[in-house]
């Protein structure tokens, strides 16, 4: 296979636009977002569906083929419910928060390719409203905006359920975003570029989630705390907080909301098979195939963007939601620091690449030599002995008031040495207390 | 209204990209000069930002300050975006607005909505202090920009050669590698010297969830929460304490500070009330003939020293189900 080298210079942009003209990006942007609206319908359906079948239940089945109009009748009912604001929030703020999360969400997939140059209308143009060399930063700026509409609700609603939501998200949201970039930036580092449509057209012969393999499983655990999805739904809790930044909402503002949640998660599926998936490409079809060309790639790539989806379902029905100290371990203690590990073996590898020396390596042959360091290194850790426990040193109940020569105050958890006053204490002192009640005495718990 | 625009302007942002298609936008030509484009765009930008610049000075609420400050944010990236610098204006978003102002957020929202900033001075004579540093920063900003001597411009068909973030990369790893190495040092000490501020010796080991289940079973405690109040009794109010499953009122079941104060209620004269409400008499027992027939009933009283304990009786639970009642959804 083909190496990129960084120094090679690599097109900042693979697809072609220079022949669209402003009704072909009317049709696309229009195209987009009808796809989005319908592909939420769907997925509510979808995930009803199949989170059913998980706990041996049929699922929504009365309206339409299936039940697939359910999640139509539940918009229409969400259209013409009350549309409460609350008298305490700031309105302005309270109104605009929805908006920012749905619009911020539709943006994501203008740099999405759908599939390679079609003829459409007798305009040859790529599958894809538009790409420019930073794409992949873009959908992680729109990302990152977006996540404002959940913070500023929270907020606004001036309620505390919201707002814990509202503080949770902000927290999560920092903390998985860095995780999440770091494992795009081996891609940028191996594809050489970062704009969508070159990393696509990168991965003709190998997906990049096979030699990216920690990157990509940092990506999607990333991926399902930034949509605030169980296990990681925190910051909407509903054994917690009620229903968290959006408890104060109602009617459209809150199925707002909704569509940007179920929105975010194509996105994050769209830009994971982009990225790591090999994009619009079938797998083990050569790339002069007519299956590979046309418009038959949008099917592959809706075909992964759904089985991404179904693994979203997949975790919700079968992980408990995550406490949130262990949350945050996870992303900071865990995610973060594998993910900066990775990001400097895939640094030193492309580079040793540059020098001639290494010119001929094959990726391949590399990847050989990773796992095998690896496979040893699981079997060297197979007779490390299991280190035990230390011991929690404590210090001494009864103070020592002269620890180490020194005067000191007692610590948490010691008692004072008997007074020798103590004795003194006249003999007629108050008698031993009533018997305790058997009843009442019972030790409360409180929160299991 | 800040974040209102703001919003606006990302969905703008769909249609202001879409000029970029293509070929990067060759905003400023190799003269200098900006293209209407980019003209327009600036006339409708400018303004906003210069309100949301205002905002930031006079809003009253911490918050929508903030909020101005991102507004302001997003209208430069969009800025420089069009004069070509497309790294530039993605990475002012995801870094600042995404970022840093998100961390500002995160303190700023543990002040409630309804808090105003209160302008009373605590350092005398500090709004004095604060106009004449101002004016001062205003002198030394137009003294530069008055004496600064421009380069000639190139383009952005040369400075974009080899595709814009390639571009930076040269600059930022090659001719000014020294100072981003600099300002990464002091980022780096900047974190560590708040680590260490924050920093707290930890004088007793952490009782985590695990070490507080291990202690509450050790020391014989209640495993799980206490019943609530009302619960197989035949009132729920907050004093009416529940049953066990002999009968017996569970004390710990009420609140404490209501047993503390003596207030918690008979659950058998409550039972004894509601039989007799049942029955179609007064609640309130009046000694009447009538009540003493059958309306006092006292509630099931069971023996718990001899009441069967370990095996349950599941021929009698069975045989106790009336065959003809729809047992489940099913039989419906």
């Amino acid at each position: 296979m083909h190496t990129i080298l960084l120094a090679e210079p690599v097109a900042p942009v693979t697809a072609d636009f220079s022949n669209d003209t402003w009704w072909i990006w009317l049709i696309k942007a229009v195209a987009i977002l009808v796809f989005l609206l319908t592909s939420v319908l769907f997925a509510i359906w979808f995930e009803r569906k199949v989170v059913a079948r998980m706990q041996v239940r049929p699922g929504p089945n009365v309206h339409g083929p299936f039940g697939l109009l359910q999640s139509l009748a539940d918009a229409m009912k969400l259209l013409f419910k009350e549309d409460m604001t609350v008298k305490a929030a700031d309105k302005v703020v309270y109104i605009v928060a929805p908006l920012i999360a749905v619009f911020c969400s539709l943006l994501t997939f203008a740099v999405i390719p759908l599939g390679p140059t079609v003829s459409m209308f007798g305009v040859e143009t790529p599958l894809q409203l538009t790409d420019f060399p930073v794409a992949v930063l873009y959908i992680l700026a729109c990302a990152s905006v977006g996540v404002y509409g959940i913070v500023l609700g929270g907020w606004s609603s001036n309620s505390t359920y919201p707002l814990l939501g509202g503080v949770r998200s902000t927290a999560q949201v920092i903390s998985y975003e860095l995780a999440m970039g770091l494992s795009l930036v081996s891609v940028f580092v191996l594809a050489g570029s970062m704009s969508t449509s070159q990393i696509v057209s990168s991965q003709t012969q190998l997906w990049w989630f096979l030699p990216l393999l920690p990157a990509f499983v940092i990506y999607v655990i990333s991926m399902v705390g930034e949509t605030n999805r169980l296990p990681f739904d925190l910051p909407e809790a509903e054994g917690e907080l009620v229903s968290g930044y959006m408890t104060e909402y109602s009617s459209m503002k809150f199925a707002w909301f909704f569509l940007a949640e179920y929105i975010n998660m194509l996105n994050v599926s769209a830009v994971a098979t982009t990225l790591f998936l090999g994009g619009w490409r079938a797998p083990f079809i050569p790339a002069d195939h007519f299956l590979q060309q046309g418009w038959w790639p949008v099917l592959w790539f809706l075909a992964k963007l759904w089985a991404l989806m179904f693994f979203f379902v997949w975790v919700r029905g079968s992980v408990l939601r995550f406490r949130y100290d262990q949350f945050m371990k996870l992303g900071w203690k865990v995610l973060i620091p594998a993910a900066l590990a990775w990001l400097v073996l895939v640094a030193v590898v492309q580079g040793l690449r540059q020098f001639p020396e290494f010119a001929d390596l094959e990726l391949r042959t590399i990847l050989f030599v990773i796992a095998g360091i690896v496979a040893v290194g699981v079997v060297i850790s197979l007779f490390v002995p299991e280190k035990k426990r230390p011991e929690p040193a404590t210090p001494p109940r009864v103070l020592d008031a002269f620890a180490d020569g020194y005067p000191v105050p007692p610590l948490p958890g010691q008692v004072l040495p008997p007074s020798p006053r103590r004795a003194r204490v006249p003999a007629g002192a108050p008698g031993e207390p009533d018997e305790p009640d058997a009843q009442t005495d019972t030790k409360e718990v409180h929160g299991g | 209204m800040s974040a209102a625009l703001s919003a606006a302007a990302l969905a703008a942002d769909l249609t202001s990209s879409l000029p970029a298609v293509g070929a990067l936008p060759r905003a400023v030509d190799s003269a200098g000069d900006p293209s209407t484009a980019e003209a327009v765009l600036f006339w409708v930008l400018a303004p906003v930002m210069v309100l949301a610049s205002l905002g930031l000075l006079f809003a009253r609420k911490a918050v929508h300050a903030a909020l101005s400050v991102i507004l302001v944010m997003i209208c430069l990236a969009f800025m420089y975006v069009t004069q070509g610098a497309v790294f530039l204006g993605v990475v002012q978003v995801v870094v600042y607005t995404g970022a840093i102002m998100m961390l500002f957020l995160f303190v700023l929202m543990l002040v409630g909505v309804s808090t105003a900033d209160s302008l009373v001075e605590t350092i005398r004579g500090q709004r004095w202090i604060g106009w004449v540093a101002g004016l001062g920063l205003l002198v030394v900003l137009a003294g530069v920009i008055g004496t600064a001597a421009y380069p000639e411009p190139t383009g952005l068909g040369s400075a974009n050669e080899a595709s814009n973030p390639v571009g930076i990369a040269h600059l930022i790893f090659g001719r000014y590698v020294f100072a981003m190495e600099v300002v990464g040092a002091l980022l780096v000490t900047a974190a560590l010297g708040a680590l260490v501020y924050t920093h707290r010796r930890r004088l007793t080991p952490r009782l985590g969830q695990r070490e507080r289940a291990e202690a509450r079973v050790r020391d014989g405690q209640h495993l799980a929460p206490l019943p609530a109040p009302g619960v197989y009794a035949k009132h729920n109010a907050m004093d009416v304490p529940a049953l066990d499953p002999y009968g017996q009122p569970i004390e710990s079941s009420v609140p404490r500070v209501l047993r503390v104060r003596g207030q918690e209620a008979d659950a058998a004269e409550y039972a004894a009330r509601i039989d007799r409400v049942l029955a179609g008499k007064a609640a309130v027992d009046r000694g009447t003939s009538a009540s003493d027939e059958q309306g006092t009933t006292a509630p099931p009283h069971a023996e718990p020293q001899s009441a069967p304990i370990g095996e349950p009786r599941i021929a009698d639970a069975v045989a106790g189900v009336d065959a003809g009642a729809p047992d489940s959804e099913e039989g419906k």
